[in-house]
Order: structure tokens, then C-alpha cells, then sequence
């Protein structure tokens, strides 16, 4: 083994995970026919905005993005396949795309990880697959005058985040990031999907889990607070577990402290830039932020940081150059 | 000492360097040391409660989901689930429910304890759960190879689970066989193969009955807490939980003995490590309290103390079979020490000797304070215990707080004499400071009193400005006082409308004090939507006066970040039910006013018999007879005012409150009886009836029988709710027959009174510190005034209006308003708009009649008053108007020549949108 493991690493320092993918995609004002490319020509239904698809269709633009991250101190970078499951790709009728989204979109981070992991062995890079939550709920109905109705289930939910999981595998990611969770039990069978990959192509890669608490309630869209959700997911071994998107990083404040106090693992946060403003833009600079998320580091919550919708390479260097500064959280001092 | 011969003392967690078993639902719940024993509700289960499994299998799931709610609101910090009953499709009724619980927050808070035999359904449930569960449950029973696979999936699934003692031989039934049973599925269970976490796994040891006559079963109880010891010292991590009820299985008919059994077996197991398990919280004697006679038989049983223990518990259980206590005095608890027999009368709520029990205690001490913060202190404490416990209920802490306050009125004379002569020795501190007011507007100050003298006997200060408080007078106050809580109460809709301006005042003067908001018409959904966000110092809705005890500590707690906490997670929870409101809110639907028009009450008027009133306009009664209303009296609404829910005469017998119900009844009939040979209080009433015809939504009320002369225009509302076929949209103006039909119809009105002299009583007893007689005074009065209404309308029906001269109801039936007509009041839900009152006020002089006057916010004074409308009609039935529509709001103002906004104030907790 010429890398170190990232366990070894964590516990030296404060890792970094790279920022917005779509916010980097947006810069490049891409048409339809971008997202079509050879392959989907005569797809029936239009494509422009199915970012996942990138990865097929326009590689250059994601391997270009996962670069530049890496340039910017990422030690981390997330595959382009948040929305990766035939779930989230039925409404572009893109299910038969699955498999080759996510292994394609691992290999593009991988080779970019590589080139950097050369240039400098000491900093060695690693692939996070991105799974993330569908656009379905497996614990709310989306009819209120049903409360009993589920528009997904479990079972469902499994087989896709499988699916999703072994092409990731076999695209070459070092570990699964199952992120943005607003329902727990997504998140669970996402998790058990997981394990049934791993079992299934024999391999045991380390598992970041990050939810997202939607509002000033505390609570995940479905309803728990984050101590009750950190339980809910706690039943494996997870490298990491903590919390992103909707919140910008001063808002995550109360919610990170709960985390690292009672997280038995490495706590994370990929926090937005801020709040968007009425034009749906997130303007929070790279050195506001950076000084925000400075905040955590002091009150040492965090072993792993990076940014989510709005964030850019700009912003993760500036929040790079501030984690050099400090030390991790110390995983012994929780009380258990 | 432990009942296991290898260990010593109450067994303590050894097993320090393992997690807590860490359960969740919408919240967290960690198995800590300090937790002590998790109580699982088991009313969520078709196996163990037939009312559940006839609501499930009617597919009545609402009704089912309150028995959930009623488990989690009675203290069930976990829920048992299941639904193994051969006529049920168990897997598709668990996902269902589990389902229906999850849109339910206030029941998907606690954790779920997935409970079935058939493995299919624990699965199905899993997959339902977001939080972490508690699956109930796997064995060994078929065999390993099993027994693994299904632990490997349950933790893959993440839950906890519970490991029953049972194997391929059978079910563990003596102590070796549940350790050779528990010990095989611990090792396979943590072997690296499975690598189950420890804290993970809850051993069910089996609860077997005692006392059967067998002696095979003679050891049934030691066995299991023997057992529990060994599993606890031995298997570390690991937890023990049970079924209790079983034990008691020989004594079914006689809860004296079967209580006094579970609270014993209870004690004991705990002692021994026991820290989970199935309770029925109604079936549990205080510990302490079991008699010492039936305590010593009942734990030689469970105990296996002696040859004869069974036959003689069997005997002597006949002696305390029929759960009748013993009526006959018992002096005993004078021949204790002061302390106990202070304690004792504070408990039971003797004041019979506590003035000379508190003096001879004044002796024994050498100083006054010491008495209050030594034996008294100490008794109120078990009392607050007992109480938080529910194992004592309203009524008897209000008794209890008498006592108190007797007791240290005694003392306060030599206090202050102390204090004048050594006056740097200062006084003992309070809890804390908390005002409470009834706002602006309302009059209605019973459960205020109530939640005032629960505070007092916490040793909270409290400064009680009384009622139709404005607010200046309450802020001004806190903030001279600094008061550590404000509490804001009121019973009728305005009063609603002035806790919002309270609570935006406190904004603007930067107050930071939490307030609390209770009474009849507060609620928490209201509170969240309506007040929290106008306040951000804290607001929080309190259910009842038991609630306010443990809130208001927290809030005065010394350490201030418990106190922000408790406001920080009330906001948390408001935020999150004013989303859920916004959300509801949109979706529902509402009939346009036209549409709701177009379907009323259908009257053929022309085939109609409209009777003529025997009396003309106004009769008013001077002094009405009090002794012929109390068999009027409707009890039940009575022992809602003291916190105890049951119907009458039902609840008498209730096997929780029927003691404390019994009690109250007694002593309310006594007081009750010397107000009216007494002539305590002054009923008075006032009648009248006119000519009436509909036009539209409105009522016109006639001077004169040519219906020439119009004396007012009576305006109702009518229901905009989407309705199913066949019901009609209700406006009480339907009840009345329309103009264009030509027919000559009336209505009428009343108002009465028992209230004149309740407040002088009241204020007698609170000078003698009966607080307890002064708001049971008040409570009787309401009684009487709602019986006199009860009887005049009987009256009217009968001879005054004299439409049904025939009619024969007993009480019962008139409570259950087998009558015909109706009697509606302004303000309440068929006629929601308080304003309508003051027109009945002028037609029937209420005033000059009865001595009855409106406040600014329409309630009636003396508090113990009603009035309202007669409505005649067979077809007249009371309903609930449902909440209205703009277009609504916008010709009702019309009608009655006001703004839109003046009516949308008035109207606020009827309109269907959100008027800002």
C-alpha cells in the first residue's frame, strides 16, 4: 500500500471535502444537446439538467470540476451521481443509464484523484461515492389526505441504492457518502443496501453518512432531532456521520454541537454557502464562509469539512487554508 | 442484600465501558443508569387488549391511533405493537399502522417496539421504522442456524432486540434453564460471526405466575430475579426486561392483591437489574403504601419465604377482596412521630390536627423556619412525588396544599417575631416567582386557583393578580416583582385573542420571561401558530395544572441552561407544528358561501306545526329555588375542573381515580347541601320569547305578534365544510321558519345565574387558607348555573314555551339532550360570534333582570352564568360551525355593519385562512 488509509489520516487532521458540483456545472452554461451528446440524441424527453449525465455525456467538463477541487485542497471529491438511482432518474425515463452514471462518474474522480495522489504522495486523494436521497420519502406520505400512502418503499429503496452502490464499486470509489438525508429511513435502506453490496462483491469500503436538518426546528424533514437521528444510523461502523445542505454554516452551529457531542465517529459538514438570496443565489464569499466554519474548528466539532449548494474551489481552498490551522476533534473524549 | 446468594446489595451497572442502549423515534431515548426502568406501553397490542384489536380489525385506525397517543401521554417512553391475531392480515395491519404513527408526531416521538411471533411482520415493520426499534421478539426456539440469521438481519435493519428464554426444548422455567438458555444466545449473538452490540440485547427471562397451588411454581418469582442478577452481572451489556402482569395470574378479580403484587415483584426485579418492561401503570400499587400485612404475605409468596405462603396469601387475600378500602377511621397514624404524622396528614390531607402537630414540631426545632423546611417540606415532597407519579391526583394535593398552608400560617407569627429580633437570619428561598392572571375580558378563574395552590405547595412564590387583569397590570407587575415565569389564563375565545396582545407587548418591551398559557380554550396548536411566534422569551402551552409543576421548575431552575433548553425545544416543537398547521391548512377545502347556501336544513314549513309560546315576552325569576336543581346537576364536567376524566357516576368506580373521585363527590354533597339550607348563593333567571322569521342567514325578531315592528336582527353563521351527501350545510337561522313561508314561528332567549355570593364564600374560605372549599365553591356555582339552565329549559319545554307538555327524561337523557329543541349560547360552536350576546342582553334586559353583565370581551358576570337562544324546532340540533370562508367574513360584516377586520377579530378561531 502506498496510500495511507484514510482512518490513519483522520486522525491527524482535518480532512477536506470538495464543494457544489452543480453550482461548478452552472458556470458553464451547457444546452441540451451538451447533455445529450452522441449517446441520447434521440432520447424522448429533454435532458438539460440531469447534472448526472454529465459524466457520459460532457467527462471533460466533470473530470475538469473534480480538478480543480483537488487544486483547491480537496482531499476528498464526491462523484457526480447525486441523483444516480433509477428513482431520481425515472422522471428522464434515464433508468437504463444507471449503471453506466455511476461508473463512469467514479472513474473520471478516480483518474482525477490519481493525477493529484502522484503529484504529491504525501496528500493522498481519495473518490466519495455520492448517494443521495431520491426525490421520494419512505416515512412521509405525499398525500395528506392519506397519511398511510408511501410513494417508495423499503424494498424499492434498496434495490436502487444496490444497484447504485456496486457500479460505484466497480467504478473505482474508496468509499460511499450517503448525503443530504431528510428521511432516516431512506438513509437506512441506503445503508443496508450497502452492506448487501459489500457482502455481495466481498468488499468492506468505509461508509460517511450525512443528513440535512431542513429548518430552525432542528429536525430532519422527517421529524427527528439530530441526536435521534444519529441513532437511527449508528448500527454500522461509519467512518463519519454529520450534516449538510439548507443550512449555511452559522445556522448548522447548534445542531454540529449536538452532533459532536454525542457522534461515537468522525463528524463532518458540507454546509452551503449561506442562505440564497431572492434570485435563488448563494453570495456568501469564500473568506465569509471560511471564517464561519472557523468557528467550528475552535470549538473543535469537525474532522472532516467541505461545502454544498454554492460553494466553489474558492471557497474550499479559503476553508482549506483555515483547517490547517487547527486540530481535529478527538474521538476519545466522547462520552458513550 | 440480593435475592441471589452470589451478589450483594442493589445490583449497579458494572459493565461501565459498554454504550448505553440508545433507542429513537422522532426523539432520543438513551437507557441510562439514572433512567432506572423503561416502561413499554402495551395497548398497541390485538393480543393483549380486545377494544385494539376490534378498532383494527373495523379498520377504525384513528381510534387506534389515540390509544397510541393515550399510551405515550400516560408516560410510556417505548410503544408495544402487535398485531398476531388469526383473523388479521397481521403484515399488511403492522405496516399500515406503523405507517399511520409515523404522520403522528406526538406518538412517533417515542421509540417502537415491533412486536410479533411470525418473523414476516417484524420485518415488515422494520422496514418502517426510521428511528431505532426494539423488535420483539427471537429465541432459540428454532434452533441456531435461525436464531442467527435473524439476529444478523435485525442488526443490519438497525434495532435492538428482545431474546426471549426459550429454545428447541421449550420455554426456560427454573433458574438453570434460563441461564443455560440466555448464556448460548448471548455467545452466539456477540460471536464475531453476528457481532450483535451487547447493549443491544434485552433478555426476556419469562414472568411466570406465583401462588398457582403448584408447587413446581413455587419458585417461578426468585428464579426470574435470581436470573435477572446473573444476567446483569454476567453478560455484560445485556438487559433484562418482562411481562409483570403475569405473575399475579392466580389473583385475577382481586386488583388489591394483584397491585400490591406487581409493585412488589416490581421492586424487587429492578433491585436485581431489571430496567425494561410491559406495565400496566393502573395495576400498580405506591410500594410504600402497600398495607404491611398484605406486603409480608405477598413477598412470601414472591419470595418463597415460608411453607404455607401461598395458602396463607389466599386467605387473606379474601379478607381485602372486593377492593373496597376500609371505610371505618383509623386513628393509627397518631401514635407515630410528629414528622411521620405530619407527613401522613399532608398526604391524606388531614387539617384535623395539624395546627397542634405543627406546634409540637415548633418546639422540638429550634427555629420556626425549620419546621416548613424540614417535616413539611419533606411531606409536600412526597406529595409532589406521589402526584408526578399519578399515583395522587388533583383533588387531593389541593387537599394536601390546605394543610400546607395551615400549617405554616401557624408558624408565620413566630417567624416574624424571629425576624424582629435577629433580623440578618433571612427567610428560606422559593423555587421561584410566577404570576398568573386571568386576562382582560374574562372572569373564569377555577383552574387558574387550581394551578395557583399547585405551585404554592411546590414552594413556588405566587403572585395571583386575580381576573380581567389588563396588561399593563401584568407586565408592570412582572417586571416590578421580577417574577421568574408569567402564566396567562382564560376560558372564553376572546380571552385568546388577548393572550396574543399580551404576548406581543412582552416583545416590544424586550421582556425574557417564559409565559405560560393554560385554560379551557388555550391550546397547543394555538399557541404555536398564534402566540410563540409574537414572543421570543419562550411560550409554552400547558395542558393541565399537573403539567405546570415539572415546567415551571424547569423553568426557575438554578442552572439556566435547563431553563433555556425547555424553551429552546418548546420553540423547536412550535416551529415544527405551525409548519404542519401551514401545511394542513392549504389543503383543506371549503364550500363558497353560496354553495353552502344552497344546501340548509330542508323544513317544509307549510307542513310544520309551530306551536305559540304560553308565555308573552319577558318572565323573570327573582330567586330561583337551588334545592330543586341538584338533581340537575351534569357531575361530570365537575371532575374535568379537578383534573379527573371519567363520566359520572362511572368514574365513582374507576379503578384509578374512582377513590379520589368517590372523595371529592362526598365532600362536594356536603358543601353542596349547606349552600342551599344555607342559602349561600342567589340564583336568579331571565326568559322571554317572540315572534321570529328567518331571512337568509339572519333571524328577525318581532315587537308584536303582526310581526309589523322589527325589535333586532339576529345574525348566524352557516358551516362551509365540504359535506357528504345527504347532510346539509347547518346555520341555525334554518331552524326557524323563513319569512316567504308566511309562518308565524318564534325563538327564544334566557339567561341565568347561581353566582351572586360565590365570590364572597370563596373569599371567606381562602381567609380561613381552605383553598380547596374556595375553589370547590366556585367549581358547584358553574354546576348550579348550568343545572338551572338545564331545568329552565325543561320548563320551557314543558310549560312556559309549552311545546312538549308531555316529556319525561331523567337526568341522564336530558344530559345526553334526548329533548326536543335546542338552546345554543352566543360564543359557543353553533354560534360562535360573542357580539350576538349583548342583542340577547338587550331583549331580555338582562341586566336590569338578573344583575348579569358582559365584560369587554363578552363574558358574563358572576362567572357562574348562562344564556343563550331557544330554537324549537324537531329538526333544531346543536353542531359545531367548522371554520368559514372569507366570502364568509365579508357578508357577515356586511350584515352587521362592521369592517371586515373588526369581524375577522371576533372571529378569529372559526376563519379558515390566516386573516394577515
Amino acid at each position: 500500500m502506498s496510500k495511507q488509509s484514510i482512518k490513519d489520516l483522520l486522525k491527524d487532521r482535518i480532512l477536506i471535502l470538495d464543494g457544489a458540483m452543480g453550482t461548478m456545472i452552472q458556470r458553464h452554461t451547457l444546452e441540451e444537446e451538451d447533455f445529450r451528446g452522441e449517446r441520447f440524441k434521440d432520447h424522448p424527453l429533454p435532458l438539460k439538467g440531469n447534472n448526472d449525465l454529465l459524466s457520459i455525456t460532457r467527462p471533460d467538463i466533470i473530470k475538469d470540476i473534480h480538478r480543480e477541487y483537488l487544486a483547491a485542497g480537496a482531499d476528498i471529491v464526491e462523484t457526480n451521481t447525486f441523483s444516480g438511482t433509477w428513482i431520481a432518474q425515472a422522471d428522464y425515463q434515464m433508468e437504463d443509464a444507471v449503471y453506466d452514471i455511476n461508473f463512469e462518474s467514479a472513474r473520471l474522480a478516480k483518474e482525477a484523484c490519481a493525477e493529484f495522489t502522484a503529484e504529491n504522495p504525501d496528500k493522498p486523494r481519495f473518490v466519495a461515492g455520492s448517494i443521495g436521497p431520491t426525490n421520494r420519502t419512505a416515512s412521509m406520505s405525499p398525500d395528506v389526505n392519506d397519511p398511510g400512502y408511501r410513494a417508495i418503499t423499503y424494498d424499492q429503496l434498496v434495490q436502487a441504492y444496490k444497484a447504485q452502490t456496486i457500479a460505484l464499486i466497480e467504478g473505482g470509489a474508496d468509499i460511499m457518502l450517503v448525503e443530504t438525508v431528510f428521511d432516516t429511513l431512506n438513509a437506512k435502506a441506503a445503508l443496508f443496501a450497502i452492506q448487501e453490496a459489500y457482502d455481495e462483491k466481498g468488499v468492506e469500503l468505509p461508509v460517511m453518512v450525512s443528513g440535512t436538518i431542513t429548518d430552525a426546528s432542528g429536525r430532519t424533514l422527517s421529524g427527528q432531532t439530530t441526536e435521534a437521528f444519529l441513532i437511527s444510523i449508528s448500527h454500522i461502523p461509519l467512518l463519519s456521520v454529520g450534516l449538510n445542505c439548507a443550512l449555511g454554516a452559522k445556522d448548522m452551529k447548534p445542531y454540529l454541537d449536538i452532533m459532536s457531542k454525542k457522534s461515537p465517529f468522525n463528524v463532518s459538514a458540507h454546509p452551503n454557502a449561506g442562505l440564497p438570496n431572492e434570485f435563488g443565489q448563494y453570495d456568501q464569499s469564500p473568506e465569509m464562509m471560511a471564517d464561519l466554519i472557523q468557528d467550528f474548528f475552535r470549538e473543535s466539532y469537525l474532522n472532516i469539512v467541505g461545502g454544498c449548494c454554492g460553494t466553489t474551489p474558492d471557497h474550499i481552498k479559503a476553508i482549506a487554508e483555515a483547517a490547517s490551522k487547527y486540530s481535529p476533534r478527538n474521538l476519545d473524549s466522547v462520552a458513550i | 442484600m440480593s435475592i441471589h446468594p452470589d451478589y450483594a446489595g442493589v445490583y449497579k451497572n458494572k459493565w461501565t465501558h459498554i454504550p448505553n442502549l440508545k433507542l429513537s423515534g422522532l426523539e432520543p431515548l438513551e437507557v441510562s443508569e439514572q433512567l432506572n426502568f423503561v416502561n413499554v406501553g402495551e395497548r398497541t397490542n390485538v393480543a393483549g387488549s380486545r377494544k385494539f384489536l376490534r378498532l383494527i380489525k373495523e379498520e377504525q385506525y384513528n381510534e387506534a391511533l389515540d390509544i397510541a397517543l393515550e399510551q405515550v401521554n400516560g408516560g410510556a417512553q417505548i410503544i408495544d405493537i402487535n398485531m398476531d391475531d388469526a383473523m388479521l392480515d397481521g403484515k399488511e395491519a403492522m405496516v399500515k399502522f406503523m405507517n399511520l404513527i409515523a404522520s403522528e408526531p406526538e406518538i412517533a416521538r417515542v421509540p417502537i417496539m415491533i412486536d410479533s411471533s411470525k418473523w414476516e411482520i417484524i420485518e415488515a415493520g422494520l422496514k418502517c421504522a426510521q428511528g431505532k426499534s426494539v423488535v420483539n421478539s427471537i429465541s432459540l426456539k428454532g434452533g441456531e442456524e435461525e436464531f442467527k440469521a435473524q439476529a444478523k438481519k435485525i442488526k443490519r435493519y438497525g434495532a435492538a432486540v428482545i431474546v426471549m428464554a426459550f429454545d428447541e426444548d421449550g420455554q426456560a422455567d427454573t433458574y438453570e434453564r434460563r441461564l443455560e438458555i440466555v448464556k448460548r444466545s448471548y455467545e452466539v449473538m456477540t460471536a464475531p460471526d453476528v457481532n450483535f452490540p451487547p447493549q443491544d440485547i434485552i433478555f426476556d427471562l419469562n414472568i411466570f405466575p406465583v401462588a398457582t397451588g403448584m408447587d413446581e411454581h413455587r419458585l417461578n418469582a426468585v428464579d426470574f430475579f435470581k436470573a435477572t442478577r446473573w444476567v446483569r452481572e454476567n453478560l455484560p451489556g445485556a438487559h433484562v426486561s418482562g411481562g409483570v402482569s403475569n405473575v399475579s395470574f392466580s389473583f385475577r378479580g382481586n386488583n388489591t392483591v394483584r397491585e400490591a403484587m406487581h409493585s412488589a415483584f416490581l421492586y424487587h426485579a429492578i433491585r436485581e437489574g431489571m430496567d425494561m418492561g410491559i406495565v400496566n401503570p393502573s395495576m400498580l400499587e405506591v410500594y410504600d403504601d402497600i398495607p404491611k400485612e398484605l406486603l409480608e404475605h405477598v413477598e412470601d409468596v414472591l419470595l418463597d419465604r415460608r411453607e404455607d405462603a401461598t395458602e396463607r396469601l389466599l386467605d387473606f387475600a379474601e379478607t381485602v377482596k372486593g377492593n373496597k378500602k376500609e371505610k371505618k377511621k383509623d386513628d393509627a397514624w397518631r401514635k407515630g412521630t410528629v414528622k411521620e404524622r405530619l407527613a401522613h396528614a399532608l398526604v391524606k390531607g388531614i387539617t384535623e390536627f395539624v395546627v397542634a402537630d405543627t406546634e409540637e414540631a415548633r418546639q422540638q426545632y429550634s427555629r420556626p423556619i425549620e419546621v416548613i423546611e424540614g417535616p413539611l417540606m419533606d411531606g409536600m415532597n412526597t406529595v409532589g412525588e406521589l402526584f408526578g407519579a399519578g399515583k395522587m391526583f388533583l383533588p387531593q394535593v389541593v387537599k394536601s396544599a390546605r394543610v400546607m398552608k395551615q400549617a405554616v400560617a401557624h408558624l408565620i407569627p413566630f417567624i416574624e417575631e424571629e425576624k424582629r429580633k435577629n433580623p440578618e437570619m433571612a427567610g428560606h428561598g422559593s423555587a421561584g416567582k410566577i404570576l398568573l392572571a386571568t386576562v382582560k375580558g374574562d372572569v373564569h378563574d377555577i383552574g387558574k386557583n387550581i394551578v395557583s395552590v399547585v405551585l404554592a405547595c411546590n414552594n413556588f412564590e405566587i403572585i395571583d393578580l386575580g381576573v380581567m387583569v389588563p396588561m399593563e397590570t401584568i407586565l408592570d407587575t412582572a417586571e416590578k416583582e421580577q417574577v421568574d415565569v408569567i402564566g396567562l389564563s382564560g376560558l372564553i375565545t376572546p380571552s385568546l385573542d388577548e393572550m396574543v396582545y399580551v404576548a406581543k407587548e412582552m416583545e416590544k418591551r424586550g421582556m425574557n420571561i417564559p409565559l405560560m398559557i393554560g385554560g379551557a380554550t388555550t391550546s397547543r396548536i394555538h399557541t404555536a401558530v398564534k402566540i410563540d411566534p409574537n414572543y421570543s422569551g419562550g411560550v409554552i402551552h400547558v395542558l393541565d395544572a399537573s403539567k405546570s409543576v415539572p415546567i415551571a421548575s424547569r423553568l426557575t431552575s438554578e442552572d439556566n441552561d435547563i431553563a433555556r433548553k425547555v424553551t429552546l425545544d418548546y420553540k423547536e416543537q412550535y416551529v415544527g407544528l405551525r409548519d404542519d398547521h401551514a401545511k394542513r391548512q392549504k389543503r383543506k377545502n371549503y364550500l363558497s358561501l353560496q354553495d353552502a347556501r344552497n344546501n340548509p336544513t330542508k323544513i317544509d314549513w307549510s307542513q310544520s306545526n309551530l306551536p305559540a309560546p304560553k308565555v308573552e315576552g319577558i318572565k323573570v325569576f327573582e330567586d330561583y329555588d337551588l334545592a330543586e336543581l341538584k338533581e340537575y346537576i351534569d357531575w361530570t364536567p365537575f371532575f374535568q375542573s379537578w383534573d379527573l376524566h371519567g363520566k359520572y357516576p362511572a368514574i365513582l368506580e374507576d379503578r384509578l381515580v374512582g377513590e379520589a373521585a368517590s372523595k371529592l363527590f362526598e365532600e362536594a354533597n356536603a358543601l353542596l347541601d349547606r349552600i342551599i339550607s344555607e342559602k349561600l348563593l342567589q340564583a336568579k333567571a331571565v326568559i322571554g320569547f317572540f315572534p321570529a322569521n328567518a331571512v337568509g342567514d339572519d333571524v328577525e325578531i318581532y315587537a308584536n305578534t303582526e310581526r309589523t315592528e322589527q325589535l333586532a336582527t339576529l345574525n348566524f353563521l352557516r358551516q362551509q365544510n365540504k359535506k357528504a351527501p345527504g347532510l346539509p350545510n347547518f346555520c341555525l337561522a334554518d331552524f326557524v321558519a323563513s319569512k316567504e313561508s308566511k309562518q308565524e314561528d318564534y325563538m327564544g332567549g334566557f339567561a341565568v345565574t347561581t353566582g351572586w355570593g360565590a365570590d364572597e364564600l370563596a373569599k371567606e374560605f381562602e381567609a380561613s387558607l381552605d383553598d380547596y372549599s374556595a375553589i370547590m365553591v366556585k367549581a358547584l356555582a358553574d354546576r348550579l348555573a348550568e343545572a338551572l339552565a338545564e331545568r329552565m329549559h325543561e320548563r320551557v319545554r314543558k310549560e312556559f314555551w309549552g311545546y312538549q307538555p308531555e316529556e319525561h327524561l331523567d337526568n341522564a337523557l336530558l344530559i345526553k339532550e334526548q329533548y326536543q329543541g335546542i338552546r345554543p349560547a352566543p360564543g359557543y360552536p353553533a354560534c360562535p360570534d360573542h357580539l350576538e350576546k349583548r342583542k340577547l342582553f338587550d331583549l331580555l334586559e338582562v341586566e336590569k333582570n338578573t344583575g348579569i353583565s358582559l365584560t369587554e370581551s363578552y363574558a358574563m358576570f358572576p362567572a357562574a352564568s348562562v344564556s343563550g337562544w331557544y330554537f324549537a324546532n324537531p329538526e333544531a340540533k346543536y353542531f359545531a360551525l367548522g371554520k368559514i370562508g372569507k366570502d364568509q367574513v365579508e357578508d357577515y360584516a356586511q350584515r352587521k355593519d362592521m369592517s371586515v377586520e373588526e369581524i375577522e377579530k371576533w372571529l378569529m378561531p372559526v376563519l379558515a385562512y390566516d386573516p394577515e
